[in-house]
């Protein structure tokens, strides 16, 4: 995959939706067990004996979207905090005591959720729960740390800068949600985080971080019994918060078509188009999943085949809807030689507007369907996807028969929905196209 | 699904994984050729592989592991960038890009469409040693990818107007992953001036003025030469059942006629007799330091102890450069090293950092010599010694738990050396002692094996300004670079 690191950052959290798509064997069981502990976390188990380790998964509602006003950065930085220092543990001492057994304990921001995955051995489970309930109940965020991580975050920041897709596709969020949270880097901007104090991360954690916000998820050799054992003296006295969360509103959709270039010194331009899209609540969803394979979602796609595989115009095209549970966009990315920059993007908005002119026929629509159900054993085949996948069903209200659920919704999308959907959910007018290329080489029309 | 990557090549890994996930450590750790730790293997794949050869010298690799309902299928060419000629640099990584286009009976449109059809995913890399396909599928399915692979393995169509095309596409591949990413420069040029004579100073993706020389033909005698069962690993692992899957690998592959076995690689990079440094001025953020010394590969007993070593040094943020270099005294976002011998001839041991803001790449190597220097008089602790087992012990386990993974490793291992190291490798890294830490530190990391590289910031306005350059030694050594290693 070449996406984008931006773009696969962003999706990683927010859209592990789309990993659901894709369906389950007829009559397969619940993919997991689910119960909500007295403070409120919500636990979802999967026995899983053939290799002795245990993977965990943990999502809380903490991400980039609920950073403070004029503070965008702040949940990324908290969450990169939270390895580097409890009130019993430095960060030395973490990561020793991690890495000893080699296992890995990480934790990182997205647009919507702050994410911890832990992977342990089985026998040295003890081990990483300590570690896990330790960093997210009592980092203590010392100046030192802070001082450091912010040097490391913004030195980041700037080498993302080098990457003419992460800035094309920074820009095109940038234009597509304004001034909206979803609008703005989730790790900040170099002048944000430099402003970041301690209080704003203690306060972001002590409000956001709290296990009636979390989703722990856990994959292993073990039986959800001894687990909760186990969990119980390190999570059973953390206290469900207080404070009532406001979730951002939805984006509005575009008014109109809206282009950003960028002069950067570069033999690609870097094309990043698109507009806001539905949800991952909303009920076309699985209609909009198939009508996205056909057009940008494979070696098939229409834009693959009519932009690399008879054009030749680029290695990596094809286009991607990212289904939030607070809000999804539609996003198609290229790259290519600067000279045909205005060739590639009108093929690619030939293409979208194709997908809303055109019927797919039965046997296009019959394999797409046949592909994103029939790969779904491919999605849950490692410990690390099925804990994923179910951590993922329950921040989206799927219910644990999802699984089995998918494969139907999907065999009911139809031709006509297909064109409905692209009809209702692409626009070719109201956009969003941002281009960071040598525009001395591109021509762009404007 | 974003995976768009058809043909992905893996310019300066051995790693096949398909990107990188974190910024800053990973991203350009993966940079320079490193997968971290080697994999280890806990000596018990000889008892759970089957394996075979075909009268026509396709070695068959067999793992039935029915844990989950699927299986990967995977064909390992032994021909990678490693054995193209000076002026066909990435012609390798473009014959991938071909087997992609048909054959006679199944067009490439329809290749992509039955495997889509029954719910399959494919791709395929190229590396410096090996270029490799798979196709994953649910398990009772799998017959699909082998017909396919067996298809092309002998019935290729290279078409000129296909040919063209796909050139074309590998040369937008070359400025996405490589031209405008400073840092993969850094990297391409580095290699170039570690490696004098071997051919692992060439870029897998191949020069530019090699991609635009290339013709239908090279490829056509490429698939030749190269793409035959007697220079090919099939590997299967899932869960199949290896009396069912035999018999119909037999009637799909024992068909095809073997060739003349491909020329050996026979070049062998010299000694290095003295430091070479090389500094890339590009348009770019922040400096970038990439370090490499020579280093024996997978056949060669001190393997175990420069793994072993490599993690120590610079396996994680509790390894020395990170606590050090990171932590104590912040110079820098991220320092790591990278060991992988798993190569047919030697290849690099490598460290990495990326200056903060404010710092220069010459304090940073500075505080990277110091940590070696001080492994180099001290030693490592059993403590450390012990870390790094652990890691290397449970990273295999880890691997056990995909299928597609150990199938990777089988394949990967087995087109480099042999897929019985897996076995003893670990069983080599239980062995290491901290003076053999000691010795491989001494013997590999010393200054005159290795070469240096920085990538020196250029700001658009400074651009065609002679400026000063930054100087990377840090010795009072002569600044002036030595003559980069050619391959042109």
């Amino acid at each position: 995959m070449t996406l984008r690191r931006a773009a696969r950052r962003f999706l990683a959290l927010l859209a592990a939706a789309m990993l659901l798509a894709a369906a389950a064997p007829a009559g397969a069981a619940a993919l997991g067990r689910r119960e909500v502990l007295e403070n409120g976390m919500v636990l979802l188990t999967a026995e899983r004996t053939a290799v002795p380790i245990v993977t965990v998964s943990l999502l809380i509602r903490a991400g980039a979207i609920y950073d403070p006003p004029g503070k965008p950065g702040t949940a990324s930085l908290m969450a990169q905090l939270l390895t580097q220092g409890t009130t019993t543990r430095t960060a030395p001492q973490i990561s020793e005591a991690i890495e000893f057994v080699g296992g890995s304990l990480t934790a990182e921001a997205g647009q919507e959720l702050l994410s911890v995955s832990l992977s342990v051995l089985r026998k040295d489970l003890d081990v990483g729960l300590d570690l896990l309930a330790d960093i997210l109940r009592n980092p203590t965020f010392t100046p030192a740390d802070l001082a450091r991580k912010k040097q490391e975050v913004i030195a980041g920041i700037r080498r993302d800068q080098e990457d003419p897709g992460t800035v094309s596709y920074q820009a095109w969020r940038a234009l597509v949600y304004g001034n909206h949270p979803f609008g703005r880097p989730v790790e900040g901007t170099e002048a944000s985080v430099s402003a970041i104090t301690r209080e704003e991360l203690v306060r972001f954690h002590a409000d956001f971080v709290r296990p009636d916000q979390a989703i722990l998820a856990v994959v292993g050799d073990l039986g959800p019994e001894e687990l909760k054992g186990r969990l119980a003296s390190r999570f059973g006295g953390w206290e469900p918060g207080r404070r009532t969360l406001a979730v951002p509103p939805a984006p509005p959709l575009l008014a109109a078509r809206s282009v950003r270039t960028i002069q950067k010194a570069v033999t690609q331009a870097n094309i990043n188009l698109g507009h806001p899209a539905i949800p991952r609540s909303h009920p076309d969803f699985y209609a909009v999943q198939v009508m996205n394979h056909l057009l940008g979602g494979g070696f098939t796609s229409l834009l693959f085949t009519a932009i690399r595989e008879e054009r030749g115009l680029a290695y990596d095209v094809g286009s991607h809807v990212s289904a939030g549970k607070i809000a999804g966009d539609f996003n198609l990315s290229l790259q290519t030689k600067n000279e045909a920059a205005q060739e590639a993007i009108e093929l690619a908005l030939a293409q979208i507007r194709r997908m809303r002119e055109q019927p797919v026929s039965a046997e296009a629509l019959a394999d797409a369907k046949a592909y994103l159900t029939g790969s779904f054993p491919l999605r849950l085949d490692t410990s690390r996807k099925v804990v994923g996948m179910l951590a993922s069903i329950e921040y989206h209200g799927l219910g644990l028969d999802y699984v089995t659920e998918y494969p139907r919704h999907l065999e009911a999308v139809t031709a006509a929905d297909v064109l409905r959907v692209a009809r209702t959910h692409l626009d070719p007018e109201r956009y969003a196209l941002a281009v960071v290329a040598d525009l001395t080489k591109t021509q762009l029309s404007p | 699904m974003p995976g768009l990557t058809r043909g992905k090549e893996s310019a300066m890994a051995w790693s096949t994984k398909r990107h990188t996930h974190r910024r800053g450590s990973a991203a350009l750790a993966a940079l320079l050729l490193i997968g971290l730790a080697t994999p280890a293997a806990a000596g018990t794949l000889a008892e759970r592989v089957f394996e075979t050869t075909l009268a026509n010298g396709l070695k068959v690799l067999i793992l039935e592991e029915p844990k989950a309902p699927v299986a990967s299928a995977q064909v390992w060419y032994k021909v990678g960038a490693r054995n193209e000629p000076a002026g066909k640099t990435g012609l390798a990584h473009m014959m991938e890009h071909m087997m992609f286009k048909g054959t006679p009976t199944v067009s490439g449109k329809e290749y992509e469409a039955r495997i889509q059809r029954h719910g399959g995913m494919n791709n395929a890399h190229t590396g410096m040693d090996v270029t490799a396909y798979y196709v994953d599928f649910a398990a009772e399915r799998i017959g699909l990818g082998l017909e396919l692979e067996a298809d092309r393995m002998a019935h290729l169509s290279i078409a000129e107007q296909d040919f063209q095309t796909e050139r074309a596409v590998v040369a937008e591949e070359r400025r996405l992953r490589v031209d405008d990413q400073p840092a993969q420069i850094l990297g391409e040029v580095l290699r170039a001036t570690a490696f004098l004579a071997h051919p692992y100073g060439r870029p897998t993706i191949g020069w530019s003025s090699d991609i635009q020389g290339w013709t239908r033909d090279d490829v056509a005698a490429f698939y030749r030469t190269y793409y035959a069962p007697n220079n090919a690993t099939l590997v299967v692992a899932g869960a199949v059942k290896r009396d069912e899957l035999l018999p119909r690998i037999r009637a799909l592959f024992e068909r095809i006629p073997r060739q003349p076995a491909p020329p050996p690689v026979v070049t062998r990079e010299p000694p290095q007799q003295g430091e070479r440094r090389v500094l890339v001025r590009k348009e770019a953020e922040l400096p970038l330091l990439l370090v490499a010394y020579h280093a024996p590969n997978i056949t060669h007993p001190d393997s175990y102890a420069l793994s072993a070593l490599a993690i120590i040094l610079g396996g994680g943020e509790s390894a020395r450069l990170h606590r050090q270099v990171v932590y104590e005294t912040p110079l820098a976002s991220y320092a790591v090293a990278g060991y992988n011998p798993a190569h047919p001839d030697p290849f690099l041991f490598g460290l990495s950092a990326g200056p903060l803001p404010g710092k220069t790449a010459e304090e940073v190597e500075r505080a990277l010599d110091t940590e070696v220097e001080r492994i180099q008089r001290e030693g490592v602790t059993e403590r450390e010694l012990m870390k790094a087992k652990n890691q290397m012990e449970s990273e295999f386990i880890f691997s056990q738990d995909s299928v597609h993974g150990l199938a990777s490793l089988l394949g990967h291992y087995e087109t480099v050396a042999s897929w019985r190291l897996l076995d003893s490798f670990l069983d080599g890294v239980r062995t290491v002692t901290a003076d053999d830490v000691l010795r491989v530190a001494r013997t590999y990391l010393v200054p005159d094996n290795r070469t240096v590289g920085v990538l020196v910031p250029v700001t658009p306005q400074r651009e065609k300004v002679p400026a000063a350059p930054a100087r990377p030694d840090v010795r009072g050594e002569p600044t002036e670079l030595p003559v980069k290693g050619g391959c042109q």
